[in-house]
């Protein structure tokens, strides 16, 4: 055998791997960077007088953003209104009813669906709710963020309910139990943490939608009074905070971007840690 | 001897079936609705322009004079520089925690993919403004205008906020989407395969290179397809960076302009009926686009790997 040669292909293979290392690193490097900035820039702003106060107007400092969370939080919750029941009947009619073809068209929209910008979502909304009801809402906010979530958990419950094994259904079905009681207190039972999971991680991805929010939602500085005015958010405050020519707004944007970023990151962690080794057994 | 138990009524069953059954309908009706809203909306400008308002390059909302072209070409070279930059990166990635990196470091390091995945835009945003164009400008983009200043791309004035910075950001999006449907792609590859090419005495990479990567193109360009699909609808942090002005030009440091970015940052201020029409029709050429993506991207991933919910679909 040539040895030089064979140094040379062992050389090369070193390369190769020592490259995709670099790679990886790279790849990983804005995450650490993101999150340097966000510490270092934000931390000194977020403070008690942060979370519960109103921004204050252009010239004054402090303020704070109180009125974006709680927004944030309302049109999340809305959104869970109408994107959960949908999206996990939806998801159920796959799993325990539908027929191979339907299934297929039905998976096919959804994607379809998942793969529509967000600001598509925004647009559509605009035309369908806020210009019949002349201006923009919390509804209108959550109805935009909802019908992004239906998808997205219509694919995890049909996913999570196929792990379910078929035994479990049959043995209800032996006992006499009806099929719509057996798939609620049963099936959907043994399936609960992984629904869960895929809908608190659909959860953790609307909290931060801005685009769909601008002309449903839109904003406000002060507190709304009830859902059928517009309604600020946290993401979509960072954004005009961040577009905006004043230092003070830029500073409350990193602290605002800090504590948005905190909750999306403690809910994929949380989730993940929580779940962790409890799915269903595997069919067999 | 008395039933103790009723037999079950039908009618229970009946009812639930037909519910789930609407709920799943509502995926078809969500697709007709989208579709129907943006062409009713863009109805005026469809009308007013026809299908030249693709190729049209004025956008001049003053005298009522709209066309995609600067939107369209703004879109397609900010996500395809996005690619070029994201695509090596990702597979790469995807090569070193299936093929090379050791066990422990695995599962860590796609948990961290997961959490750059989580990144919301208008953060990402936030920090290419105020972080990464800044840098882009001073060191990256200095650099390639001082020794490849002669071609097109990298000629004219830095701006800083450019179709290239966009490029960058949309990258950083695309990596944690190309790189986990690539790291499915390759673990689909039988680990008889790689036994195989051990046998034949190939070192570690000319194993990944002839028995894993040669089977898997199809699936990874599926793969890039599908983060493709993403950089065209990002919307937030591109428009941050991108500068939001409808011109053509060859340099990637020019400021430049979306079809998201667009109707997001006029829409509101769209005052007329045909200026409104015309950002409902960007909006519609925008969904077509992401749509036949999407679709090409399920065609070519499909058979690997479901595409499921992790963190972005």
């Amino acid at each position: 055998m040539n040895s030089s040669q064979t140094m040379r292909r062992k050389a090369v293979s070193a390369l190769a791997s020592a490259i995709c290392f670099v790679c990886a690193i790279i790849v990983i490097l804005p995450l650490a960077l993101i999150l340097f900035h966000l510490v270092r820039q934000g931390a000194s702003s977020l403070d008690w007088n942060f979370l519960t106060h109103l921004p204050k107007p252009v010239g004054e400092t402090g303020g704070g953003m109180a009125n974006a969370i709680v927004g944030s939080f309302i049109l999340v919750v809305l959104a869970v209104l109408i994107g959960v029941p949908i999206g996990v009947l939806g998801g159920i009619y796959l799993s325990e009813f539908g027929s191979p073809r339907l299934n297929w068209s039905v998976r096919f929209a959804a994607d379809i669906l998942n793969g529509t910008p967000s600001i598509v979502w925004g647009i559509v909304v605009y035309a369908l709710v806020v210009v019949p009801m002349k201006g923009a809402s919390a509804y209108a906010g959550g109805l935009a963020l909802g019908l992004i979530m239906i998808p997205l958990i219509l694919r995890t419950t049909e996913e999570m309910l196929a792990m379910v094994p078929n035994s479990y259904r049959e043995a209800a079905l032996a006992l006499g139990i009806p099929k719509w009681k057996s798939i609620l207190h049963i099936v959907l039972k043994t399936a609960g943490k992984g629904i869960i999971t895929g809908i608190l991680l659909a959860c953790s991805r609307i909290a931060g939608e801005t685009a769909p929010l601008l002309f449903t939602a839109s904003g406000n500085q002060f507190w709304s009074r009830n859902l059928s005015e517009p309604i600020a958010s946290l993401p979509r405050q960072i954004y005009t905070f961040a577009i905006a020519p004043y230092d003070d707004w830029h500073r409350q944007a990193w602290a605002g971007a800090l504590v948005l970023i905190l909750f999306a990151l403690a809910f994929n962690v949380g989730v993940r840690f929580i779940t962790r080794g409890s799915n269903p057994a595997p069919d067999k | 001897m008395k039933f103790v138990l009723a037999p079950p009524s039908k009618a229970g069953d009946a009812s639930f079936r037909l519910l789930s059954w609407c709920m799943a309908m509502v995926v078809f009706l969500l697709v007709l609705l989208v579709g129907w809203e943006l062409s009713q909306g863009s109805q005026l400008a469809l009308h007013k322009f026809g299908w030249r308002f693709l190729v049209r390059s004025d956008w001049d909302p003053v005298n009522g004079d709209f066309g995609a072209l600067p939107f369209i070409f703004g879109t397609i070279v900010s996500s395809a520089l996005g690619l070029l930059i994201a695509l090596p990166l990702s597979v790469a990635t995807a090569i070193y925690l299936t093929e090379l990196a050791p066990r422990w470091l695995r599962q860590p390091a796609i948990t961290l993919l997961e959490m750059l995945a989580a990144v919301p835009s208008v953060i990402l945003g936030l920090w290419g403004i105020f972080v990464l164009v800044p840098w882009l400008r001073d060191h990256p983009f200095t650099f390639l205008q001082k020794w490849f200043g002669f071609l097109p791309i990298f000629s004219g004035h830095i701006y800083g906020a450019s179709v290239f910075s966009a490029g960058v950001i949309v990258a950083v999006m695309m990596v944690p989407i190309i790189t986990s449907i690539s790291r499915e792609v390759l673990r689909a590859v039988p680990d008889s395969q790689r036994e195989a090419a051990f046998a034949l005495g190939a070192t570690r990479w000319e194993v990944t290179w002839l028995a894993v990567l040669r089977g898997s193109m199809r699936g990874i360009f599926g793969a890039a397809m599908l983060g493709l699909g993403r950089a065209l609808g990002e919307t937030m942090a591109v428009t941050m960076v991108i500068g939001n002005s409808p011109e053509i030009s060859a340099s990637l440091f020019a400021p430049g302009y979306t079809l998201a970015s667009a109707v997001a940052n006029e829409f509101t201020e769209a005052a007329d009926n045909l200026y409104r029409s015309a950002l409902f029709e960007l909006a519609l050429v925008l969904l077509l686009v992401t749509i036949v993506t999407n679709i090409l991207a399920h065609l070519l991933v499909g058979a690997v790997s479901a595409p499921r919910q992790t963190l972005h679909a």
